[in-house]
């Protein structure tokens, strides 16, 4: 029962939802730092949610690059994939 | 597109342009004179320092001072060479051994800070297959260690062993063989909260996982020898690292790792963040060595600690919202507001009470905090001055609401 990109994504704006404090309406294309307004912090504890609930392991290291929602996304997908 | 590299810092920039000018200014204050380990000129008026990290008082120690004196007369002021070349002398081995007393351990590798005791040893002990676990509310000196390692690094929530075994036990499933590091402090900086170190330790053992615990604001302060909170809670024989800082408790500067494991030598040969700098001057190395001495047979953590519990209670009957409880010799009040942090900040130092404005990202949480680390050298008078102080600003910026009875009691 693999997930489709798009289940993950609104997965992922579930997590986001509570760091979201002015309700931006998040698209895959949506930047972390400039559209939702988010510092490096949020980020982090943002990915940390991620690896918890989609049982998966997300290196810090790949941060850098991963800029918009839609990129978690597909990380995430890559990653159930390996498993 | 621009080719201005500093286009970049423009909303720091904006940010700190902003502050307060002048002798209200956190971030540009600078002491005019030190009259001894609590107190200095500010501004031309004797100020109380309330937030050095200057546990011991040991900076004024007359030791220490003989000793750092007696070193920089016979040996000279530094030693321009790194350990591996030419800056190694007696006496950095002597402090190594000093450390493996202190400590009990078989090895000490000192470096020349704290900072680069973590940059070293974790981006070394870590390699590209291995994993570096930490916590969330880490020390940035963690953080770029892992920064410039090449290992895969993976963070868990602060203090949630829960949390972290979720981590490890995801580790362990993908890669059963990896190499692992799980980084702890003893006592977490901003809210002197302790790791529970029983707990973690318990799990990373679990896992198979090396630990490294950062004791930078503990040694001296925790364990009955002073070693720290590995040490009070007794689990030293489950921690493969101990990482420290002699730029605290022991009143200079110099960082350390000590270690049981029996290839601890082969980081001398590999760690680049111990070679490629300069050693520490001998007059460090000596004060250091001297105040090790006098920390492991001290009672000063007593009086630190009962120092802490006195303005932590204090704040907190006075009602302000506390982000400690007195349990280290950290005092921080959480104020709502950065630009009321700033301007509670600007009213102590006119009252002459230097503390900590901290702020985020440097803190948990975003909080704003006005943090104070108590030193075994405050005095009472001195601690009730300060007390004082908070409640005075405090009231005047609107943040308590009665003037509170009894406080001062
Ligand atoms: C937890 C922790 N680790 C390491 C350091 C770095 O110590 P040093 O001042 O010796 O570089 C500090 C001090 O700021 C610290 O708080």
């Amino acid at each position: 029962m693999t997930q489709t990109i798009d289940e993950i994504f609104e997965q992922i704006c579930t997590l986001i939802a509570p760091f979201n404090k002015k309700n931006i309406p998040i698209t895959k294309d949506s930047l972390f730092s400039v559209d939702l307004e988010l510092d490096s912090l949020n980020v982090m504890d943002i990915l940390s949610e991620i690896e918890d609930e989609f049982d998966i392991t997300v290196p810090l290291n790949m941060l850098p690059d991963l800029e918009t929602v839609g990129q978690f996304a597909e990380i995430v997908k890559q990653l159930l994939s390996e498993q | 597109m621009t080719f201005d590299l500093f286009e970049k810092f423009d909303p720091i920039l904006n940010d700190y342009n902003s502050l307060p000018k002048g002798s209200a200014n956190p971030f540009t204050v600078s002491m005019e004179q030190v009259l001894s380990p609590t107190t200095a000129i500010i501004n031309g008026r004797e100020t109380i320092l309330a937030g050095t990290n200057n546990y011991m008082g040991m900076t004024f120690n007359q030791e220490c001072m003989d000793a750092a004196q007696e070193a920089l007369l016979t040996l000279g002021t530094g030693t321009t060479g790194s350990r591996m070349l030419n800056g190694t002398y007696n006496s950095h081995k002597k402090l190594e051994d000093t450390l493996k007393e202190f400590y009990n351990t078989r090895h000490a590798i000192v470096f020349s800070t704290g900072y680069q005791a973590n940059l070293g040893i974790i981006a070394t002990l870590a390699g590209p297959k291995d994993y570096v676990v930490i916590d969330a509310d880490s020390h940035a000196s963690i953080y770029d260690g892992c920064a410039m390692g090449n290992a895969t690094v993976v963070r868990f929530k602060h203090n949630d062993a829960d949390n972290l075994d979720k981590k490890l036990a995801r580790i362990r499933k993908n890669d059963p063989q990896a190499g692992i590091l799980v980084v702890l402090e003893g006592v977490y900086s901003m809210l002197g909260d302790q790791a529970p170190l029983k707990e973690l330790t318990r799990i990373s053992k679990a896992y198979n996982a090396f630990i490294l615990v950062d004791e930078a604001h503990s040694i001296g302060v925790f364990g009955e020898t002073g070693r720290g909170v590995a040490q009070e809670q007794g689990v030293e024989d489950q921690i493969d690292f101990i990482v420290g800082t002699f730029s605290k408790s022991v009143g200079t500067i110099g960082g350390y790792c000590v270690s049981n494991n029996p290839k601890f030598e082969a980081l001398r040969l590999v760690c680049r963040p111990y070679i490629f700098t300069a050693s520490l001057p001998p007059s460090v190395v000596a004060s250091a060595t001297k105040a090790l001495e006098l920390i492991a047979n001290s009672n000063l953590r007593a009086k630190l600690l009962s120092n802490s519990r006195r303005l932590n209670n204090g704040l907190s009957q006075a009602g302000f919202d506390m982000g400690t409880t007195g349990e280290s010799p950290i005092a921080a009040i959480i104020i709502a507001e950065q630009n009321t942090a700033i301007a509670f900040w600007g009213e102590m130092i006119k009252e002459g009470v230097y503390v900590n404005l901290a702020l985020p990202p440097a803190t948990p949480k975003k909080l704003n905090l006005m943090r104070c680390s108590l030193s075994a050298a405050h005095s009472l008078e001195q601690i009730d001055f300060m007390l004082e102080k908070f409640i005075l600003v405090g009231t005047k910026l609107g943040l308590l609401q009665d003037i509170p009875k009894r406080v001062l009691a």
